[in-house]
């Protein structure tokens, strides 16, 4: 690649000396940026034009597809004399319940980086510990929580008898209550997440300032909220991003814990995509690239806030 | 410091905080404990219905020898390995370039293109799902670690360039111009110069990706199937299937699943950290 300038004879190594400077970056972001576009970006492109078609999986789309216009969405909204996919509603509220419960990671994170925040003997053990959620496999979270909400006998049913309460079916296996067995299990390595966030920000916040609010006379939860918590404004914004994300990528748990079930009321959006192509239920790749679509708008409202936000920054350091 | 240093409190406030922090660990950790036990749990106590009481007796030893000599388990792990480690290296020599470029030279576009990495990065992945998996059929490596790994470097680039560009505009920039005043070629720059001063953001990109993708389960089921190239995440799920309640054997296939980014993380938990709080610091 840059090696050319060794290699190539004489007249245009001249060339390329002159110009070095403008092709030198050209020349390192090649391979990156064509890998990217491969396998990330022309890949949107297409799936916003499958979403145009009714197509089996089998073959070519262009020979065994069939071109239908917006009817995968007609079919998805209920529009145009076609009646709502009911599962499709149940998978986008579920999305936003994912969504709104997620977020109790960020000041749950907050509470034990707080609480962590302290120079004890052994508390570098404990902060690691308490980090520990995170770095395992979802599937393994996934399989853990659905033990421990085992009816009868998992742990989460014993200690509800003990107050004299029932989840019937257990928890996974009860269609009111399932999906917010899936988000708790979710918001276990996610608080975990935040916490480091907020701990290496609990780090770096100015302590003249909090002496000097000390001296003012603030202290306890007013110190919090005026003087820390603007300080971790940083740290807040990164476990926001991830948080989103990571409520919308919630395709694992979903998966391992109840694959969708009972009665299809666990599906979110990212699992009704798999649901409906790649599982023996799918093969109506079309329609499954409509909801991507779909889940994709939605990713994008946030996907937009967070560029604007990382773009006020750019112009500032300039 | 916030909140109030202990050492500044009540002496009955500092030991009720000491003892309370070994407690509220074991309450954070109770999951996780719990399969620790249950992997070295004998089967009878959980067709005896003893879930989480003491184990009647120690099978640890019986269980552990049974994911590892009895099963499909170290073929998955050594599929993870094979997936996990080109992956790491690629995305690492990609992003190092990519950052290079993005952190250090002007240009036109420049913005745009990093903020696409950005933006990329974060799609969901199931808006990808289908054409990455037609491309990879179409390639012949569908069910091959060869695909899983290439899909893998290209996502992983995003979020790797994204930190790396990061890092180097951090680096004292004068340096690069003294060398250029010196005549340096700017791919020597690159190797000579920049390169030696990004091995901590190489560790720390290294260790988080492997731990990304160590722990894929998603793009392991869409891209590949069966023990010759599926990775541990798929593969205790079929374990799953294969010893439908054998609670005792799976939970010693998942420890063993976990181990490896656990030992990571502790191995390098430096740079893991420095790596996933890029930014939560100004």
């Amino acid at each position: 690649m840059a090696i050319s300038s060794n290699t190539t004879p004489p007249p245009t190594r001249g060339w390329y000396k002159r110009n070095e400077i403008a092709i030198t970056p050209w020349l390192f972001l090649a391979p990156g940026v064509l890998f990217f576009f491969v396998y990330v970006i022309a890949p949107i492109y297409q799936s916003f034009s499958l979403s145009l078609y009714d197509w089996n999986g089998l073959g070519d789309i262009a020979t065994n597809g069939t071109y239908v216009g917006m009817e995968n969405y007609n079919k998805l909204f209920g529009l145009n004399g076609e009646r709502a996919d009911r599962n499709f509603q149940i998978s986008l509220w579920n999305n936003l319940k994912w969504l709104l419960l997620y977020l109790l990671a960020i000041p749950g994170g907050l509470f034990i980086a707080l609480f962590l925040n302290q120079t004890v003997r052994g508390i570098r053990i404990y902060k690691s510990l308490f980090f520990f959620p995170f770095v395992i496999s979802q599937v393994v979270v996934g399989l853990v929580f659905s033990w421990f909400y085992l009816p009868n006998d998992g742990l989460f049913s014993i200690m509800l008898s003990w107050v004299g309460l029932e989840i019937r079916g257990g928890v996974l296996g009860n269609p009111t209550a399932a999906t917010y067995g899936i988000i708790a299990a979710g918001l276990w390595p996610q608080t975990a997440y935040c916490m480091i966030l907020y701990l290496t920000g609990l780090n770096s916040v100015d302590p003249e300032q909090v002496e000097a609010a000390r001296l003012d006379g603030a202290k306890g939860r007013k110190m919090l909220w005026y003087v820390i918590i603007p300080q971790l404004k940083p740290a807040t914004f990164i476990a926001f991003v991830v948080t989103i994300i990571g409520a919308l990528r919630s395709f694992d748990l979903v998966s391992i814990m109840t694959g969708g079930g009972p009665f299809g009321s666990t599906r979110v959006l990212s699992f009704y995509v798999f649901e409906k192509s790649l599982s023996e239920r799918g093969l109506q790749y079309g329609y499954a690239a409509a909801i991507a679509v779909v889940l994709f708008m939605i990713m994008l409202v946030f996907i937009s806030y967070f560029l604007w936000s990382m773009y006020q920054d750019e112009k500032e350091a300039r | 410091m916030f909140p109030t240093p202990i050492q500044k409190t009540s002496r009955g406030v500092q030991v009720g905080y000491q003892s309370l922090l070994p407690f509220a660990l074991v309450l954070w950790l109770l999951p996780l404990i719990a399969v620790m036990i249950f992997s070295i749990k004998p089967d009878v106590d959980f067709t005896s219905g003893n879930y989480w009481g003491i184990p009647s007796s120690f099978e640890g030893f019986n269980n552990y020898g049974r994911v590892f000599f009895d099963s499909d388990m170290p073929r998955y792990l050594w599929n993870s390995v094979l997936i996990t480690v080109p992956t790491v290296i690629g995305t690492v020599a990609l992003a190092c370039m990519t950052g290079f470029a993005l952190g250090v030279y002007k240009f036109k576009g420049n913005l745009l293109i990093f903020f696409m990495f950005i933006a990329g990065n974060f799609v969901p992945f199931q808006i990808l799902m289908v054409p990455v998996r037609d491309l990879t059929v179409d390639m012949g490596l569908y069910n091959t670690k060869t695909g899983l790994v290439l899909f893998h470097i290209a996502f992983q680039t995003g979020f790797a360039t994204l930190f790396m560009r990061n890092f180097i505009r951090a680096l004292p920039f004068p340096l690069i111009e003294a060398a250029r005043v010196e005549g340096v070629a700017e791919w020597r720059i690159f190797l000579f110069v920049v390169l030696p001063l990004m091995k901590p953001a190489i560790a720390a990109m290294a260790v988080l990706i492997f731990t990304f993708i160590w722990n894929d389960y998603f793009w392991a089921v869409v891209l590949t199937q069966g023990p010759e190239s599926q990775p541990v995440t798929a593969g205790i799920t079929s374990f799953n299937a294969q010893y439908r309640a054998a609670y005792h054997l799976m939970s010693a296939g998942s420890i063993v699943a976990a181990l490896p980014p656990v030992a990571m993380f502790f191995l390098m938990q430096k740079h893991f950290i420095a790596g996933l709080t890029l930014g939560a610091v100004k």
